[in-house]
């Protein structure tokens, strides 16, 4: 009994307390069902919050433009090192080229002899000597960047087909100075005319008009100073002066040893705009050297090969003009550019005849003085996009000389037979073919007269490719 | 005599204070963003006009004249002026419009620029390396580059930084209600197929959502050759776009050759401000490419 009792109880009891039991089991599933849901429901708000605090920030930015004011395009910019690298470029340019004559011979047929025009002083460095058939071109290698935020260096080297390396520009240039005022250092082209501070590749024909060849064979570059000023007026006006060691032709400053300013220019540039199509610039160049001892070869009336020299002082003048138009402005279908530059150059000094003493008038001297122009114009159109037609025509004066050797008697015109009087001129006409700014293929014929024997008919075909860095587009 | 050397020495010390603030813009559409926020303190010099190829300029030496003088010089940037504003910044002597200095404000970093690409080739044709720079053709550019330009001209002139700030919310509260206006006419342009003859529009196309199927030119910056046209023209015979967009300065003979062979119509569009005779700033240049647009959308 008592155990029954016992049983019973227990019995009872745990049936009693089996909706205790089952109402916790509810309780703590519950309980767990809200937590879940109430952690899902936390994550979600969360998730939003963070989602509308994106909005709010990404709103907040468009519309403040704080963030958007950030540089977009600062982050993506590279942190390596070699992010200070200059800007390099690489010019590419060869030929084929076709002469009636070998130019690289004169007509007289004394060896090594370059072709050279008549009637001038001769510069000995007459460009565009190329052999027939095939060439490379110079290549020409440029690095230039800022050195900080006042200077700018650029370097160009150019290397020749014969293998050999010339540093063409080394140069620095401030940008700081402020009050319009540029000064550059080192090794540059002069400032002076319109086509002198062009580098070959840009030139619109394969070879330097023939006024440059003659009077600066065929560009005047400087080791030394250029300082420029640009006249604070909406009309372009640019004052310059350079000094320093003349490099060529018809300076000998290569062989100076003084102190001092060697040689020296001054040039000024006046340019503007024609309405909307057109724009202009002009200028006026005097450069001034004191040769010593410039030598050139010539032939005797004797036959001998003699070197003569030249010591005196050198005074050049430039007048430049260029005109250019695209109809509105916009250069892409047609344009076209009319450039003309007039030079003259006036010599005074002593003429020495066979300094190296090989005929028995060895080391006569005698008073000379000689005055000489030249011109060239040239046009050139761009028919459609991408092909460019042009016409130049070039001519030096005949020199007018007083020589004191000859008028003294003491040697005849036929021992100076380059001197003796002619009118060297050349006509040129090309088409080039440009499908991308970086490329250029060019077809050029010329009728050459730069001497009384021979009329030489030259063709070309160049092309001149750049690599790397954007050119500038100078005008 | 010498009261009138010191007066006009005084002069030309003083003067610059009295002056407005020298702008020299690249291109038209930042010359009138420039006027919209600085007002009448501002004296603005555009550099190119609306039928000129940004691209193409020479440093012509009217433009290096009138950047000698520039407190501040406004540019596209992305490569856009590579060709002749580093000329142009050098040969002015002018250490103030120098890139990094205050005076030197370039609009494509302030917006995020498309087409970036992914390999820097110029076999690619005349690729920007930072990017697609012809951000003008979409109106909320000129929200961004506004905010940002006004307060450069601020940090340039405090004295009248109010001013610049109350200009930039005056015009940024009606460019934006006229972007709401052009979304809406534009609407029926959503999805709509189109070629263009140079990649100049993604932004345009971005904001309008048009669906550029490709470009004439198959390398940007190099005039199609006939062989590449063919192609476009097979291409459009299979999948027809509905017009051919081009801006209004560059060469119009690719985009009417395959006019002239498939049901296409030409839209020319005016790019910037003087592109058309009725793009004459900034809200009729949207105007007036919205309105191209839906007529190009009409049945030739």
């Amino acid at each position: 009994m008592h155990t029954f009792l016992k049983w019973a109880l227990a019995i009872g009891a745990a049936l009693g307390s089996l909706p205790a039991l089952a109402a916790d089991a509810d309780l703590e599933a519950l309980r767990a069902d809200l937590a879940q849901m109430k952690a899902v429901y936390e994550q979600r708000i969360a998730a939003l919050e963070q989602r509308l605090a994106q909005r709010e920030a990404k709103a907040a930015a468009a519309d403040s433009g704080q963030a958007a004011l950030a540089p977009a395009s600062e982050g993506s910019a590279p942190a390596a090192a070699n992010a200070f690298n200059p800007e390099i470029s690489l010019i590419l340019s060869g030929m084929y080229t076709n002469t009636a004559r070998d130019a690289r011979q004169d007509p007289t047929g004394v060896a090594g002899r370059e072709r050279r025009p008549q009637g001038v002083l001769p510069s000995g460095l007459v460009s565009g000597v190329e052999a027939r058939s095939w060439n490379l071109g110079e290549s020409e290698l440029a690095l230039s960047s800022m050195i900080d935020p006042l200077f700018r260096g650029n370097l160009l080297l150019s290397i020749a087909p014969d293998d050999t390396v010339g540093v063409e520009e080394a140069q620095i240039q401030t940008l700081g100075l402020g009050h319009g005022l540029t000064v550059k250092a080192g090794r540059f082209f002069s400032g002076i005319g319109y086509a002198n501070e062009q580098h070959a590749h840009v030139w619109d024909f394969s070879d330097a008009a023939l006024p440059y060849q003659a009077f600066f064979g065929p560009q005047l570059g400087y080791d030394g100073v250029q300082v420029k000023w640009l006249a604070p007026t909406d009309l372009f006006l640019e004052l310059g002066a350079e000094s320093g060691r003349a490099r060529g032709f018809p300076a000998t400053d290569h062989a100076a040893s003084k102190n001092g300013f060697l040689s020296g220019s001054l040039f000024a540039h006046l340019g503007g705009d024609l309405g909307v199509s057109g724009s202009w610039r002009g200028g006026l160049s005097y450069f001034q050297a004191k040769p010593r001892n410039r030598v050139y070869d010539d032939v005797d009336s004797a036959g001998n090969q003699v070197t003569n020299a030249f010591s005196g002082k050198s005074r050049t003048l430039v007048a430049d003009f260029v005109w250019k138009w695209a109809p509105q402005g916009n250069p892409q279908v047609n344009n076209f550019t009319l450039q003309g530059e007039w030079f003259r150059r006036r010599e005074e000094g002593a003429l020495a005849f066979d300094t190296t003493g090989i005929t028995p008038a060895a080391n006569l001297t005698g008073d000379f003085r000689s005055a000489q122009s030249g011109f060239y114009v040239q046009g050139i159109w761009q028919f459609r996009p991408a092909w460019r037609v042009g016409y130049r025509y070039d001519q030096l004066s005949s020199p007018s000389i007083s020589n004191g050797l000859i008028e003294s008697g003491a040697l005849t015109a036929a021992d100076l037979p380059i001197l003796s009087a002619y009118r060297p001129q050349r006509q040129t006409a090309m088409v080039d073919w440009s499908p991308s700014e970086f490329s250029r293929i060019r077809f050029q014929v010329a009728r050459d007269q730069t001497r009384p024997e021979v009329t030489d008919n030259q063709l070309w075909l160049h092309y001149i490719m750049s690599l790397g860095t954007h050119g500038a587009h100078k005008f | 005599m010498k009261r009138l050397f010191t007066l006009v020495m005084f002069l030309l010390i003083v003067s610059p204070a009295w002056a407005a603030l020298k702008v020299f813009a690249t291109v038209p559409e930042w010359g009138a963003l420039t006027e919209a926020i600085g007002g009448s303190e501002v004296e603005v010099f555009v550099a190119t006009g609306g039928l000129q190829d940004p691209h193409r300029i020479q440093a012509k030496p009217s433009l290096i004249a009138r950047a000698r003088n520039a407190d501040l010089l406004i540019a596209t940037g992305a490569e856009l002026e590579v060709g002749w504003l580093p000329l142009v910044q050098r040969e002015s002597a002018n250490p103030s419009i120098q890139s990094g200095q205050p005076g030197y404000f370039e609009a494509a970093r302030y917006v995020s620029l498309l087409e970036k690409p992914a390999r820097l080739d110029r076999a690619e044709g005349d690729v920007h390396a930072a990017g697609n720079p012809h951000i003008q053709t979409d109106p909320r550019n000129f929200l961004r580059v506004g905010r940002a330009l006004a307060e450069r001209l601020a940090q340039l002139d405090p004295a009248h930084a109010a001013l610049y700030a109350a200009n930039e919310k005056r015009f940024r509260e009606r460019l934006t209600e006229a972007i709401t206006r052009w979304e809406k006419a534009a609407a029926p342009l959503r999805g709509v197929p189109i070629l263009v003859q140079h990649k100049a529009f993604p932004y345009l196309e971005n904001w309008l959502g048009l669906n550029q199927l490709g470009s004439l030119e198959a390398k940007p910056g190099m005039e199609p050759t006939s062989g590449q046209l063919e192609a476009v023209l097979s291409r459009q015979r299979q999948q027809p776009a509905k017009m051919v967009l081009r801006p209004a300065y560059q060469y119009d003979a690719p985009s009417r050759w395959l006019a002239e062979r498939t049901k296409i119509n030409v839209v020319i569009l005016p790019f910037t401000i003087g592109g058309t005779n009725e793009a004459r700033d900034i809200f009729s240049l949207f105007d007036d490419t919205v309105r191209r647009l839906l007529q190009g959308m009409e049945v030739r």
